[in-house]
């Protein structure tokens, strides 16, 4: 491979109690690129991106083996700050979470409890920063204090991404970020990852192979807990040499 | 038209009107109040009733001034709700959030149990144990006072607060506290600004509930605070509440005269303020839903 990993993860193996969830997953994700994860429901592809940011934490009876390196550290070991973590690898979910609260209070949120700044000019540069990088500060500049929960849906997902990069973060992971939208926000929110992958490394679950094909530069193909294939998305889609890729890719099944 | 028809139309009648009737009973009992209470101020002006600070019913000439027992309720409630309401929302806080899961069984079912005592036997605990108990350590003339009344109706709303705000935090969506936490915030900062603040309609809806039957409680009161229709200095002093002036005094009242005319006033009093109570939490949950 031709680039410095900036996630690497080495015989990962994960555990729900005696449930399988992830095999032997060996994977380099690239910097700045937008990686896809795909394959049929249940394979695995959110429980590996939970794995990035240790959501799976959260999830009792969970057993993970193996590592996960983030900028030459393993974010398994005992001395890995989780919170810092989280700020630096962010997260958008399938349905857009925005708190229900005002739009300023949604931005401000992570500013506040990682305590990075507190002069509200500063603070306020950071809010116009975030909109503006996913598109949103002429819509809502004059609405922060409405609240987000009464915007339309795709206005919610990119506030949601709009909370994530005022922190600064070097990696945001989307887990099937667009399947509650209709095709024309999906269109928009797929522009947008486009422009953000010059700064962020991104990586994208997603159940929409259309959507792999046309945003990623790089894509992994999971099958039952097992990471069957990863290359260049051109290769994936269009010459795979796993026959299990081709045939998913092919609609032959999932 | 078919059986089945009249059938549905029977059933509809018969909740439409159970509906209407709830509607009505209020509204009677409103009525059956005034109707009793405005007879008082036919010979006792109104003003003296509402600035009166003196409550002698049997005394010639009689004073029937509501200062007192409204100052006596007030501060009963008051200190009351200012012991329960943290309480009861750090409880419910624990018991949603942080309690694994037989503990919070147990606790549930604890609080099941407290929601069942009878007010008598709180009133009987009051009197032997915690009446004394506050007499001791505050170095008291009587532990028949004020404070004895507020811990024991912070410990009847309890429940109350607590089962209903444990509800509110439950149903916080998983997924607002998947984005607190996939931001990088601990649970505290989870619990505080994420989860607190989308229950917060709930809670109040728990905060006013418990209110209203603190200030509708009878029994405990008149068993542990003292009885002394005077007006309250502080919460350590003997006092009287709108609905102990009632109960302890209705049986002796001579039906028709003015003094049981008056208790029908405080009742009227007594009902206002509950509706008020009703009023305002009916108004801050709709603004916090906004």
């Amino acid at each position: 491979m031709e680039f410095f990993p900036k996630i690497e993860t080495r015989n990962l193996n994960l555990y729900y109690g005696s449930f399988s969830a992830l095999k032997n997953i060996n994977i380099k994700i690239p910097p700045k690129e937008i990686t896809a994860i795909i394959g049929p429901s249940g394979c695995g592809k959110s429980t590996l991106l939970r794995c990035f940011n240790r959501m799976n934490d959260l999830i009792e009876n969970v057993k993970i083996t193996g590592e996960v390196i983030i900028d030459n550290k393993n974010i398994f070991d005992k001395n890995v700050n989780l919170l810092n973590l989280r700020r630096n690898v962010g997260m958008v979910f399938q349905r857009p979470n925005v708190f229900d609260a005002s739009v300023y209070y949604n931005l401000t949120f992570g500013i506040k409890i990682h305590r990075l700044m507190r002069n509200k000019n500063k603070i306020n540069d950071a809010i116009q920063m975030s909109l503006e990088g996913v598109g949103l500060w002429n819509d809502l500049k004059d609405k922060l204090k409405k609240n987000a929960r009464y915007l339309p849906l795709e206005q919610q997902q990119r506030l949601c991404i709009a909370r994530v990069i005022i922190l600064n973060p070097k990696i945001i992971l989307l887990d099937e970020p667009c399947s509650t939208l209709d095709p024309i926000a999906t269109l928009k929110i797929e522009e947008l990852l486009k422009k953000l992958k010059e700064d962020y490394t991104i990586i994208i679950v997603t159940h929409n192979m259309q959507q792999a094909a046309r945003i990623s530069g790089w894509s992994g193909f999971m099958l039952l807990g097992e990471l069957i294939e990863f290359n260049r998305t051109k290769i994936i889609f269009t010459n795979p040499t796993d026959s299990r890729t081709e045939d998913y890719i092919t609609g032959r099944f999932g | 038209m078919c059986i089945r028809e009249i059938k549905e139309s029977v059933i509809e009648f018969f909740i439409k009107i159970s509906g209407f009737i709830i509607i009505l009973f209020v509204f009677l009992i409103f009525l059956f109040l005034l109707n009793d209470a405005v007879l008082l101020f036919k010979d006792f002006p109104l003003k003296e009733f509402i600035f009166g600070k003196r409550w002698l019913p049997i005394s010639n000439p009689p004073h029937f001034g509501i200062v007192p027992l409204l100052l006596g309720s007030l501060y009963v409630t008051f200190f009351a709700t200012i012991i329960c309401v943290p309480v009861g929302i750090a409880s419910a806080l624990f018991i949603a959030e942080i309690a694994p899961k037989f503990l919070r069984n147990i606790l549930k079912s604890f609080i099941e149990i407290l929601a069942s005592i009878p007010s008598v036997v709180l009133g009987f605990v009051g009197i032997v144990w915690l009446g004394p108990f506050l007499k001791d350590t505050l170095k008291l003339n009587t532990g028949m006072c004020g404070l004895t009344g507020s811990f024991l109706l912070a410990l009847m709303a309890l429940p109350t607060i607590i089962s209903i705000s444990e509800d509110a935090i439950i149903s916080v969506p998983k997924s607002f506290k998947e984005a607190a936490f996939g931001l990088g915030a601990t649970r505290w900062q989870t619990l505080w600004r994420v989860v607190l603040p989308s229950a917060s309609s709930g809670i109040i809806a728990a905060i006013m509930l418990g209110i209203g039957r603190v200030i509708g409680e009878t029994m405990v009161v008149m068993m542990v605070t003292g009885n002394a229709p005077l007006v309250p200095k502080s919460i350590l002093q003997p006092l009287r509440t709108l609905t102990a002036t009632i109960a302890g005094e209705m049986g002796e009242a001579i039906s028709g005269s003015e003094h049981y005319f008056a208790l029908f006033a405080v009742g009227l009093v007594l009902f206002i303020i509950t509706f008020i109570i009703n009023f305002l939490s009916v108004i801050l949950l709709s603004r916090s839903k906004k």
